[in-house]
């Protein structure tokens, strides 16, 4: 819950050294700073400010528009259960509250020991599969309530932690290779 | 029947492990790129313009003609709209996760046909597999030396950024979608400039594309623009994608050839749709997506062009989703999580597609719900038409709009069709004080 570490620092240089402006690095600074806290703290996004040289303000505001960029704390594991039109003719309302019974939470909400916020989400385009659910946005299709019970068994026990990394972890692929957007010196900042 | 044409942009979706650089290459990967950069900027235009490629987003707007609009100034960008986030459209996502270097190749053609240096692929924020599998392509490439100074020692340079975003479907809007690039909210930018062509990326002449617009120019370049409007008919050339969900036995995404075959291939067919689930009768579709008007099963038998859909169906194929209901769906119900969805998704910058998306959802909830009013049903046909003047059923399009985007006059769509065709529900739903479907 705090300002970015050094290595994240040198990443977030990388990431805006990509961009003609820096501001455009901003999204994925937040990405960043949420796949080190699992959440975007206060401290974390004015230390993103700092590094884009934009206002805390212009931070948090564009942070609060985005569903995925949580501003308060979320559990380990974030199950995300589409009820849009193609899940819901697939019984997604009954799958989402089986979820809450399960989990014994609302959506909305995270589960006392901290591992699972659940919450209810639109279309996630896996509708060939409906009804499905992200965890982490990891996705699973054609889940039963016994599948989702499974799945839940499964996680407790740290089975699929390779396939599930904790909340805020995109993309586990990093850039590396590239040319700068604009030479050194030369780089517009806004 | 549907016509059998050898499919353009998912011909690898089945390979063992597509998206590697390995495969890609075995299936002639970057062929394409090789021979677009021994042509001249203007010839590769051309050949995109003479294919008639209509964009693949969702508007519709020729490919080539988006290009040949570009104001002329320095620098241009590119920028590759893979976004989706229209309800039950999930074909793109396949693309990414499958093919992404048809899509590198794709971009970095078109960015050398338009003089753009800078390209970017816009990822949606919760295709996570989507985006690893991406930047993976990318590095790749920059490894095989496609992307970066110099290609093929033809002077060419390019940089190519994968970008997350980060949850909002509003940001599938072109203008909304450059915001969120530049690092702000996602609102859909005031017009005019009606195009990014104009005024785009960072102020600079921008062209925004689709991902299966993007994944069609390899293919494109290779076999010439002639050999794709040879596909289809000549008002809708070359093939689609469709996501065919809901109610039908084989859900999912599915190319075929415009124009010669229906929306009926695409439910009934039994190597598409498969039929309607369980044996049952269709009793509505969604024909391109959340925002487009709904058909009955009279109109099964329209083919798959969008001048047609549009005109004579007073509808459109829009994202290329595909939504069937069947005679155990409550077209209330349906209706009502539609505009839920759009409550939700409203940026909030006009007041009737953010005041009236949630009226709209409250008394729909209220009518589903069992607490409906005779009059409902008028107030309904009153805010929308406050958000598109003149709607009305039967559909005309385009919708009218209030509002700075197209996710105003999007509203009111699933609303005006369910009780246009159903009337008769949503009556029994005031009278009987409750769903008949339970």
């Amino acid at each position: 819950m705090a300002r970015l570490t050094p290595e994240n620092v040198q990443r977030a240089r990388d990431t805006i050294s990509l961009y003609p402006v820096a501001r455009s690095a901003l999204i994925p600074l937040l990405h960043m700073a949420q796949e080190q806290d699992g959440w975007l703290s206060e401290e974390a996004m004015v230390h993103v400010a700092e590094l884009l040289e934009l206002t805390p303000a212009e931070v948090y505001g564009t942070a609060s528009f985005y569903d995925m960029l949580f501003t308060e704390p979320v559990g380990r594991y974030l199950v995300s259960i589409c009820t849009n039109i193609a899940c819901l003719l697939e019984g997604a309302y009954e799958l989402l509250e089986h979820a809450g019974s399960t989990l014994g939470v609302r959506p909305g909400s995270t589960t006392p020991d901290e591992l699972f916020t659940l919450e209810e989400v639109e279309c996630i385009a896996d509708c060939g599969r409906a009804p499905c659910l992200a965890v982490n946005w990891r996705f699973f299709g054609d889940v039963t309530p016994d599948g989702f019970d499974r799945l839940v068994a499964r996680l407790r026990a740290g089975e699929l932690s390779d396939e599930v990394p904790p909340h805020g972890t995109l993309s586990r692929v990093r850039r590396t290779v590239g040319l700068p957007a604009r030479a050194e010196g030369g780089r517009e900042r806004r | 029947m549907t016509t059998e044409v050898a499919p353009i942009v998912t011909r690898r979706l089945a390979a063992q492990e597509p998206w590697t650089l390995q495969s890609y290459l075995s299936d002639g990967g970057y062929g394409a790129l090789r021979k677009a950069l021994t042509m001249p900027r203007q010839e590769v235009m051309a050949e995109v313009d003479r294919a008639n490629l209509l964009g693949r987003g969702g508007a519709g707007f020729p490919a080539g003609r988006k290009w040949s609009m570009l104001r002329k100034a320095e620098p241009v960008y590119l920028v590759v709209n893979g976004d989706e986030s229209e309800p039950a459209t999930f074909k793109d996502h396949l693309l990414i996760e499958r093919d992404p270097h048809q899509i590198v190749e794709g971009t970095l053609i078109t960015a050398y046909a338009i003089g753009a240096a800078q390209a970017f692929i816009y990822v949606r924020g919760e295709f996570a597999l989507g985006l690893e599998r991406m930047i993976q392509a990318v590095e790749d490439a920059y490894g095989h030396g496609v992307i970066g100074a110099n290609i093929f020692g033809s002077g060419f340079s390019v940089d190519l950024v994968v970008h997350p975003g980060a949850g909002a479907y509003i940001c599938g809007d072109e203008t909304a979608l450059l915001e969120s690039l530049e690092g702000k909210r996602g609102f859909p930018r005031i017009k005019p400039p009606y195009y990014p062509a104009a005024i785009g990326l960072y102020g600079a002449p921008t062209v925004v594309n689709n991902v299966e617009t993007m994944s069609n120019i390899p293919w494109i370049v290779l076999n010439g623009g002639d050999a794709f409007a040879a596909l289809g008919t000549e008002t809708a050339t070359g093939t689609r994608m469709f996501a065919v969900a809901g109610r039908v036995n084989r859900p999912g995404a599915y190319e075929v050839e415009l124009g010669k075959n229906t929306f009926r291939d695409l439910v009934y067919d039994p190597k598409l749709g498969g039929g309607v689930r369980d044996g049952r009768e269709l009793k509505a579709f969604v024909p391109g997506g959340a925002s487009s008007f709904w058909f009955g099963p009279e109109r099964l038998d329209f083919s798959l062009d969008e001048s047609k859909v549009k005109g004579e169906g007073g509808s459109m194929m829009g994202s290329g989703s595909v939504i069937v209901l069947d005679d155990t769906t409550c077209a209330v119900r349906a209706a009502w999580r539609l505009v839920r969805f759009f409550h939700k998704e409203s940026c909030g910058q006009c007041t009737p597609c953010r005041e009236g998306s949630g009226w709209l959802e409250k008394i729909m909830r209220r009518i589903e719900s069992g607490h409906g009013r005779p009059q409902d049903l008028e107030l309904l046909m009153d805010v929308c038409d406050n958000i598109s003047p003149g709607v009305s059923w039967p559909s005309r399009w385009p919708p009218n709009m209030t509002t700075i985007c197209p996710l105003g006059p999007s509203i009111p769509p699933p609303v005006v069709s369910s009780l246009g065709m159903f009337r008769d529900e949503y009556l029994v739903h005031v009278k009987e004080g409750g769903c008949p479907f339970g």
